[in-house]
């Protein structure tokens, strides 16, 4: 690696191991990311257009026909 | 008429401000404790003392906790776009796109770079470059600030746009209109400045306690000096901020500013309410009186709001049915433009549908009539258009009441500390050390305001949220409402049990 690079290498390195607080708060952003993105996102939280319809068109007609209910109703 | 299920909006709703609210208890002590930082490590800087030092690791130390909580919460709320609000998001997406994205990238790169110098740099680059790293941090973080709050202002004042029938969505016309948008500098100064306010009751929280049990006197002694002096100026700029407020409120969400106040009946020369208890059963267009007790002062109303004491403020019964007198158009005329206009967007589609090139061109020509008033076309009662009053009221005068009393407790912490008496005052460190948590208050009060106050609206005028939310079973709201509730939770108490256990491990040799 070039110097600059190893310098910043070093640099974040030696910053992650001489942490004292850190490493707790790092365990608790990891555990709360992976219950985010993997738990919620995956199993709770689709995409609702991109779920359901293939493409742009057919998600602008959904939302259409979603907000000229009334008209359609009445 | 729409029909939907109130109770699924109710719960949509109410996921989306549990999410909001907890995200709200981290952003703004973040936003203010980096100044308070870059000014502590100013003074080391400047001093060459060691004590600043350790002092201002210290509360580097509480930020870092704060951070840590509170970071990516607010992804949450873009996972709810897409699944509880995917009307809403697909309609909006044109517009939140550039300042979403704008806000991420920054983020990113402000985190990776001058967040590290500002943790991992002690020792290890130069004295002035770390204080630059810390300084870029505050700025940072408020430069990050702006393009959420620029997203909630469109919201409450859709300028720079313009609506797609082809497309349903709102596009983006003028990039500059939506940035600086009368409501989106308000919002930006207000939010920002009340960050500072409650990282300055923080900072005097802590110290106080420390003063109180007799340790870190010096650390706790130099820490409110400095809190003080940023939060007195801090809480005299809300004022100023929150009365811009209130008056971009009065011009352009008029029936918030009506909720504010309690405001029925519109009045020339209206009184502001400086303490009241509201009829609860009052019911817009009714005459019932809407206060059982008020305190008022006579005009001011009118001259926050228009800044003419004489003027007319128009009341919650006027913006409803319409007042021809003062020119006031009511929410049962404007239903029935509304109404016009979700029709002649039906016909365009039906036309577009049946390759009517004609049909669909008169269509859009009578929709843009009335394109201003699409919104109310969803109403299925003027009175829909009325935000819940008594919540409005009483958050917008608890937020009032504290941000009027934290000017004096800042002045009190000065005049004892110019005394040299600060650490013997002993009526006055407990109420420093609640300070916090009234700061707390009034920054949830806040949200409040600003978001209940603008209910039915997704989209100001434009778009109701009954019409913005996914059409999903209640049942999985629910479970996810209470699933988020249990993750806040859990995550809060983390939060606090590392935080009191810093606090009371103390800094580091003073």
């Amino acid at each position: 690696m070039s110097q600059p690079f190893t310098t910043i290498y070093t640099f974040y390195r030696d910053g992650f191991r001489s942490m004292t607080v850190g490493r707790t708060l790092w365990k608790i952003i990891f555990i709360k990311l992976f219950i985010m993105f993997v738990v919620l996102k995956l199993f709770f939280f689709p995409n609702f257009l991109k779920t359901n319809f293939q493409t742009d068109a057919q998600r602008a007609d959904h939302v259409l026909d979603q907000i000229i209910r009334p008209a359609v109703q009445n | 008429m729409v029909d939907v299920d109130l109770s699924l909006v109710n719960w949509s709703r109410a996921q989306f401000a549990l999410t909001a609210m907890y995200h709200w208890i981290f952003v703004p002590l973040t936003l203010g404790l980096s100044f308070l930082l870059a000014m502590f490590e100013s003074i080391y800087v400047r001093t060459g003392d060691e004590k600043w030092k350790a002092l201002t690791k210290f509360w580097m130390t509480l930020f870092a906790i704060n951070f840590a909580i509170g970071v990516a919460t607010g992804i949450i709320l873009e996972f709810q776009f897409g699944t509880n609000w995917s009307n809403y998001s697909w309609m909006v997406g044109d517009i939140f796109g550039a300042p979403l994205a704008i806000e991420g990238i920054f983020a990113f790169f402000l985190e990776a770079t001058f967040f590290a110098v500002m943790f991992f740099g002690w020792n290890r680059v130069s004295k002035g470059f770390h204080l630059f790293s810390t300084w870029m941090v505050a700025v940072g973080s408020s430069l990050s600030a702006v393009w959420i709050l620029v997203a909630n202002a469109w919201m409450q004042h859709p300028v720079g746009m313009a609506f797609n029938p082809e497309t349903a969505r709102f596009e983006m016309e003028n990039f500059w209109a939506v940035l600086f948008s009368p409501i989106a500098m308000s919002k930006f100064t207000h939010a920002t400045s009340s960050g500072f306010l409650l990282a300055s009751l923080f900072v005097v929280t802590i110290s106080s306690w420390y003063l109180l049990k007799g340790r870190h006197v010096e650390m706790a002694k130099r820490s409110i000096v400095v809190a003080s002096v940023f939060g007195l100026l801090a809480s005299v700029y809300v004022g100023f901020t929150g009365d811009e407020a209130a008056f971009e409120n009065a011009q352009k969400q008029p029936m918030k500013l009506a909720a504010f106040e309690g405001l029925y009946k519109g009045e020339q020369g209206a009184g502001l309410v400086a303490a009241g208890i509201m009829n609860g059963d009052k019911k817009p267009g009714d005459s019932q009186a809407p206060f059982l007790f008020e305190v008022k002062l006579p005009g001011l109303l009118s001259l926050l709001a228009n800044r003419e004491s004489g003027s007319f403020v128009p009341g919650i019964d006027d913006l409803v049915y319409g007042n021809s007198e003062q020119n006031v158009m009511g929410v049962v005329d404007k239903m029935k433009m509304g109404r016009l206009a979700v029709a002649d967007l039906a016909d365009f589609k039906q036309a577009r549908l049946e390759k009517n090139e004609n049909g669909a061109s008169d269509a859009l020509t009578r929709f843009n009539i009335n394109k201003e008033f699409l919104g109310y076309g969803y109403l299925n009662t003027p009175e829909e258009a009325v935000p819940p009053v008594s919540t409005v009221f009483y958050s917008f005068h608890i937020m009032v009441i504290l941000g009027g009393f934290f000017p004096v407790l800042f002045l009190a912490y000065l005049f004892y500390t110019l005394k040299g008496r600060i650490g013997e005052v002993r009526w006055l460190l407990p109420i420093g050390v609640s300070s916090y948590f009234l700061g707390l208050v009034a920054q949830q009060t806040g949200w409040v305001v600003a978001e209940v106050g603008r209910q039915p609206w997704a989209i100001q005028g434009l778009l109701p949220v009954k019409v913005a939310t996914t059409n999903l079973a209640v049942g999985n709201v629910q479970a996810t409402f209470f699933m988020f509730l249990g993750l806040f939770t859990l995550l809060l108490i983390a939060e606090i049990k590392i935080m009191l256990k810093q606090i009371s491990i103390g800094p580091e040799g003073i």
